[in-house]
């Protein structure tokens, strides 16, 4: 009949209009500067370095091997070598950049960066309140903007970073190994050495010593 | 109890007492201390239908709707204001300028004018004239003026299809409108806003008030007068003229800043002034629906009224899509204009039905017109229904 179509109509407009009130799952609503989402743990969008301890200066994973800047698509990563060196984790005398600049306005969350760096140093950030009002000094991060310590990688992306760190004290763990290993072998090359000149000796008391 | 029912009254009155005005200038006081309230009131009124409007629209749609200016967005009506006051005012090259800038006045004004009859409470009418609603529908009319001029002169092709479109649905539906408040005027055999008001001033077993809309020929009009009043002030399922998806805003499309305002203005005081003609022809005016709530002043009872129909239509354009053309002259001349004319028979029916001697005669008289009613409804509605099989794409 004629207008039945229009009452259920209004009959489900109503029901929205009510249980919009009473029931909470119906507004998905998310008010955003007030309220937010928590950020899923895949979200990346600009990079970052990455720092052990509690200092970023001494701590910085990263080695300035400029390998990030030359794969750098947009090109957006500007790196300078510090002439000075320092100890990196495992306890060898490495480079450090003096400069390390990534212009967010031209990169373009490739995430090639972190593919290609061989000592775990960057990584993808999900920071993107990056609003500013100067487009050209305000998106330009410095070393000391970017740099956040392995706690916050921790936090952002828990199962990555547990599998980065995992795979760091491997690969110390192996060095030490090998450092101990060729140490002792060392050790016992120059026991040998020294037992072969020892037992050398009394037998060829001879003019060539 | 009568004291806050007439305090505007007697403030008019207290106030045109004053020994400052002078005998002379009496009438003119007395004519600007009637129209203030109105000019007061209905923009007021606007301002909070148009945030009710987008909040109530934006729950039925489980949005939240605005709510960034004052407490829960209440306030926004206020920033638009200023946004629209604000604006450039752009006036087409090839426009007529007259005409483009006369359209929003001829729209605004005759609305103003339809607000002077209305009785707003016991005692409160501007302008207590005999043909009250004879005067409504003729300066209600002026409006289709408004909109035609509005679209002819700002040289748009989308303007000028609103235009055309508004004109056929307004001319079409002007007619089942004043058909449907004929009824009323059959059964008071007056005019007079006032007078018909009054004629629904007698409770039935002492509690019940006796409204319009509660005999059949009154229900039946009101849902007619409720369509036709949607259709007239351009509202959804009646917004074909404007049809943003369609044709942009049809006869607004050339209209910014305050010109924009006004007509908006213009189109929500015509909703109200319609929604208020059809509270005092059906839903007793001013009268409260129960005896016992009598102690609740009638400009009281007339506002909740109007907000009570200001909500409707708002929960009309929340549920229904927009008609097409098509559809919507068949349901004016196939539909609504039989259906009207019916229900005036209907009410010739009730009115001499009261000499009928037979028991429960009340009960007779309103099934009997029920019948006739419902029996009409069903057979017009069924020649609306779509009388094609389902289409069958063969090379989909």
């Amino acid at each position: 009949m004629l207008g039945s179509g229009i009452l259920k109509g209004l009959r489900e407009t109503a029901r929205n209009f009510v249980g919009s009130y009473t029931d909470e799952s119906r507004m998905v609503t998310v008010e955003y500067p007030e309220e937010r989402l928590p950020a899923k743990e895949a979200t990346r969008n600009f990079p970052f370095l990455v720092y052990d301890g509690q200092d970023p200066a001494a701590g910085l994973r990263c080695v300035a091997c400029q390998i990030c800047e030359k794969e750098c698509p947009p090109q957006c990563i500007y790196i300078i070598k510090d002439t000075a060196k320092k100890p990196d984790y495992m306890g060898k005398m490495q480079m450090q950049p003096r400069v390390f600049d990534i212009d967010v306005s031209v990169c373009m969350s490739c995430q090639i960066c972190v593919e290609v760096c061989p000592f775990e140093a960057i990584k993808m950030d999900n920071e993107y309140e990056l609003s500013t009002s100067d487009r050209f000094d305000g998106l330009l991060l410095k070393k000391d903007d970017l740099w956040k310590s392995n706690e916050y990688y921790h936090k952002i992306h828990p199962t990555e970073a547990a599998e980065v760190d995992r795979r760091l004290a491997e690969e110390k763990a192996k060095a030490e190994a090998k450092a101990k290993a060729d140490a002792e072998a060392k050790a016992k090359a120059a026991a040998e050495a020294k037992a072969k000149a020892a037992a050398a000796a009394p037998i060829g008391n001879t003019p060539t010593t | 109890m009568t004291a806050v029912d007439q305090m505007w009254v007697n403030l008019k009155q207290w106030i045109l007492g004053w020994s400052i005005i002078p005998g002379g200038a009496q009438p003119w006081v007395s004519i600007i201390l009637s129209i203030t309230p109105i000019l007061i009131v209905f923009p007021a009124l606007f301002g909070v239908t148009t945030i009710l409007e987008r909040k109530g629209l934006g729950r039925m749609q489980n949005r939240l709707g605005p709510n960034r200016v004052g407490p829960f967005g209440f306030f926004q009506f206020v920033a638009d204001g200023l946004k629209m006051l604000t604006k450039e005012d752009i006036v087409p090259r090839a426009a007529d300028r007259v005409v483009h800038f006369l359209a929003p006045l001829v729209l605004l004004v005759p609305v103003l004018f339809a607000f002077s009859v209305l009785p707003y409470g016991r005692n409160m009418v501007p302008i207590d004239i005999d043909g009250g609603l004879l005067f409504f529908f003729a300066v209600g009319s002026a409006t289709e003026l408004s909109v035609f001029m509005a679209g002819w002169s700002s040289r748009n092709k989308y303007s000028l299809l609103g235009a055309m479109r508004g004109i056929a649905q307004m001319i079409s539906y002007e007619l089942p409108l004043v058909l449907a408040s004929l009824t009323v005027v059959m059964m008071v055999g007056s005019l007079r806003l006032t007078q018909i008001v009054d004629a629904q001033e007698i409770y039935l077993w002492g509690w019940l008030g006796k409204w319009n809309v509660f005999t059949p020929w009154g229900f039946a009009g009101f849902l007619l007068f409720l369509v036709a009043a949607t259709a007239e002030s351009n509202r959804t399922p009646f917004d074909i003229p404007e049809a943003e998806s369609e044709i942009i805003a049809g006869y607004l499309v050339e209209y910014s800043g305050f010109k924009y305002a006004l007509f908006f203005l213009g189109e929500y005081l015509g909703l109200f002034a319609v929604s208020a003609l059809g509270i005092t022809l059906f839903l007793g005016g001013w009268l409260p629906p129960f005896a016992f709530l009598g102690f609740i002043p009638s400009w009281l009872w007339f506002l909740l009224k109007l907000l009570a129909m200001i909500c409707l239509f708002i929960w009309i354009r929340g549920t229904l899509p927009r008609l097409r053309t098509d559809q919507l002259m068949a349901f004016a001349w196939k539909f609504m204009l039989p259906m009207t004319l019916i229900n005036i028979v209907v009410a010739g029916l009730w009115r001499f039905s009261r000499e009928w001697q037979v028991p429960l005669a009340l009960g007779v008289r309103w099934l009997v017109c029920a019948a006739i009613l419902i029996a009409a409804y069903y057979v017009f509605g069924r020649a609306l229904q779509p009388r094609f099989a389902k289409r069958v794409y063969r090379y989909a």
